[in-house]
């Protein structure tokens, strides 16, 4: 059994991610992605049988339902999907096993996060009385709602966020592979230049330099700013479509061709070694299904949370030797015209972290590439494109094999 | 010490903060697999047996990899930055989070042989392990 040819993207609907979306709600949000991805299809409302949303923040529970009505749909599949940053890639080949079991036919999977702000401090939240900006100076709290391992063992050390995890990874690869701030910039600066040539991108309009991205302040050693995502809002949605209707949609279909998934870890303390991640378990996994090599590929759409997630998931996806990926990107071109594109969006890094909406731009933009209409960024003569999201302190991974032929 | 997000001890892992309160590191061990465990749960993860043991450790471990946070992580540690995370991992085996103290920020390195040290947090009862080098 496999995934393969079963079913194919043929709606997209995607926000410019935004630093702040004021007082829409989330559901205002993905209601807006939702009519442009069936639009985008040439579908209709009522062609909709299938819906994959996440975890929203203020719902706490029943969210397909809530979306659902708050729709106007009544799916015969409905899917919470909750991978953090394989989210978006993990919602695709669900709805593609779900049209495959015969569980519906046309599936929407439904991404976003709100950032009300901004706030006096420049934050996205209303400032605690411990915070800066706040009354109080720091004193201890206990986590209140959180009764996770992690809240009990990491916490306290202050092992939250992702800035910290990433930086321990980063660490770590260059103990075991040796790995230079250079080369790590280099991921950053060559996604500036794709998301240069994207109107939507949120950093569109601002040239980044090897140099920039060295000057900026040290958040976690050895992670500058500028190679660490900036907290965005948006939504993004994706229509997936049964092998037989996606031949009446007004785009030509992205054929979905494989997937592979793996979640290794919660605690990056039970992080597998570098030689072991589940990077590799799902890529391995995507490619095996679609019958092809990464080498076959000609867009790499990769998560990209730090510079050093591209780095790690280059070289654990097979498109470079293991240990090589630092030089693997200072010798090629990461850009759309270059001779290994990667990114073309821009990324996260350039385009927008808007929550799950940012790890699905990587499957939005496979799409919308092989679909051929990149714009001023296609990639030319493109006929395969792999798109991987990874969640937590690379402890979820999912990845898809997306072609123009089934 | 100084302000800490404090942890919440179920009845399972109330053994482990009182140990660390009388400056005693213990993790699980399985007696059926001989495998030790952390962070502490209801059943082994190798065999499934419900029939945990804990056992005081040795303290000394190696760092597996570490950061120094400069901007703090949560606001709660917003006087003690830079400060350096790391994960430890113990000589018999479990790797877990903790902080390395007692030394200048820009030694600290991968592979680093380091011990247990015991620390109280403001503002709580709780005794939290840390490392030191050795």
């Amino acid at each position: 059994m496999s995934l393969k040819g079963v079913a194919a993207a043929v709606g997209l609907g995607e926000l410019a991610p935004a630093r702040y979306t004021g007082e829409a709600s989330i559901l205002d949000l993905l209601s807006e992605v939702a009519t442009e991805a069936i639009e985008d299809a040439g579908f209709k409302k009522s062609d909709i049988d299938g819906l994959v949303v996440h975890p929203i923040g203020g719902i706490p529970g029943f969210v397909p339902a809530t979306v659902a009505e708050y729709l106007g749909l009544q799916p015969t599949f409905a899917e919470l999907v909750d991978l953090g940053g394989a989210t978006g890639a993990g919602m695709v080949w669900r709805a593609a096993a779900a049209i495959q079991a015969g569980m519906c036919t046309s599936c929407l999977c439904l991404t976003g996060t709100r950032r009300r702000g901004p706030f006096p401090g420049g934050s996205g939240k209303p400032a605690k009385s411990n915070e800066p900006g706040g009354r109080a100076r720091a004193r201890s709290i206990t986590p209140k709602r959180d009764r996770s391992p992690q809240a009990e063992f990491d916490m306290p050390y202050g092992m939250l966020g992702a800035n910290v995890g990433y930086a321990m990874l980063a660490t770590r690869y260059t103990h075991e592979y040796g790995l230079t701030d250079i080369q790590r910039a280099k991921v950053a600066v060559d996604q500036r230049k794709n998301a240069n040539a994207n109107p939507r991108a949120i950093f569109y309009d601002q040239p980044l330099t090897t140099e920039d991205v060295l000057a900026s302040e040290i958040i976690c050693e050895p992670l500058h700013m500028l190679e660490i995502v900036m907290p965005s809002a948006g939504a993004a949605a994706v229509l997936v479509t049964s092998a037989d209707r996606a031949r009446d949609a007004k785009r030509p279909p992205a054929w979905l061709l494989g997937a592979g998934e793996s979640v290794t870890h919660s605690s990056f303390a039970q992080a597998p070694g570098l030689d072991a991640t589940g990077v590799g378990i799902a890529a391995r996994s995507a490619f095996t299904q679609a019958g092809i090599k990464p080498s076959d590929v000609g867009l790499a759409s990769l998560y990209d949370c730090y510079t050093i997630m591209v780095l790690l998931t280059l070289e654990e996806a097979g498109f470079c030797p293991r240990g090589e990926a630092g030089a693997f990107v200072e010798s090629h071109d990461l850009t759309y015209a270059g001779n290994f594109p990667v990114n073309t969006h821009g990324g996260q890094l350039s385009f927008g972290q808007p929550g799950m909406a940012g790890g699905m731009s990587h499957v939005t933009e496979a799409i919308r590439q092989i679909q051929g209409r990149g714009g001023a960024r296609q990639v030319p003569n493109l006929e395969l494109a792999y798109a991987h999201g990874n969640g937590g302190i690379i402890a979820e991974q999912a990845g898809l094999v997306f072609g123009v032929e089934r | 010490m100084s302000a800490r997000l404090i942890p919440a001890p179920t009845e399972l892992t109330q053994p482990y903060w009182d140990a660390a309160g009388r400056g005693e590191l213990v993790i699980q061990f399985c007696p059926s697999c001989s495998q030790s465990t952390f962070p502490p749960r209801a059943h082994c993860p190798d065999c499934g047996s419900s029939d945990l043991k804990w056992q005081a450790v040795s303290g000394r471990g190696t760092i597996y990899s570490y950061t120094i946070a400069h901007r703090p992580p949560h606001p709660v540690f917003a006087d003690q930055c830079p400060m350096a995370i790391a994960v430890v991992e113990l000589e018999e085996g479990p790797r877990l989070i903790s902080n390395i103290v007692d030394l200048e920020l820009e030694n600290v390195t991968v592979g680093m042989a380091v011990q247990v040290a015991f620390e109280s947090i403001d503002d709580s009862d709780v005794v939290l392990p840390v490392f030191s080098p050795v």
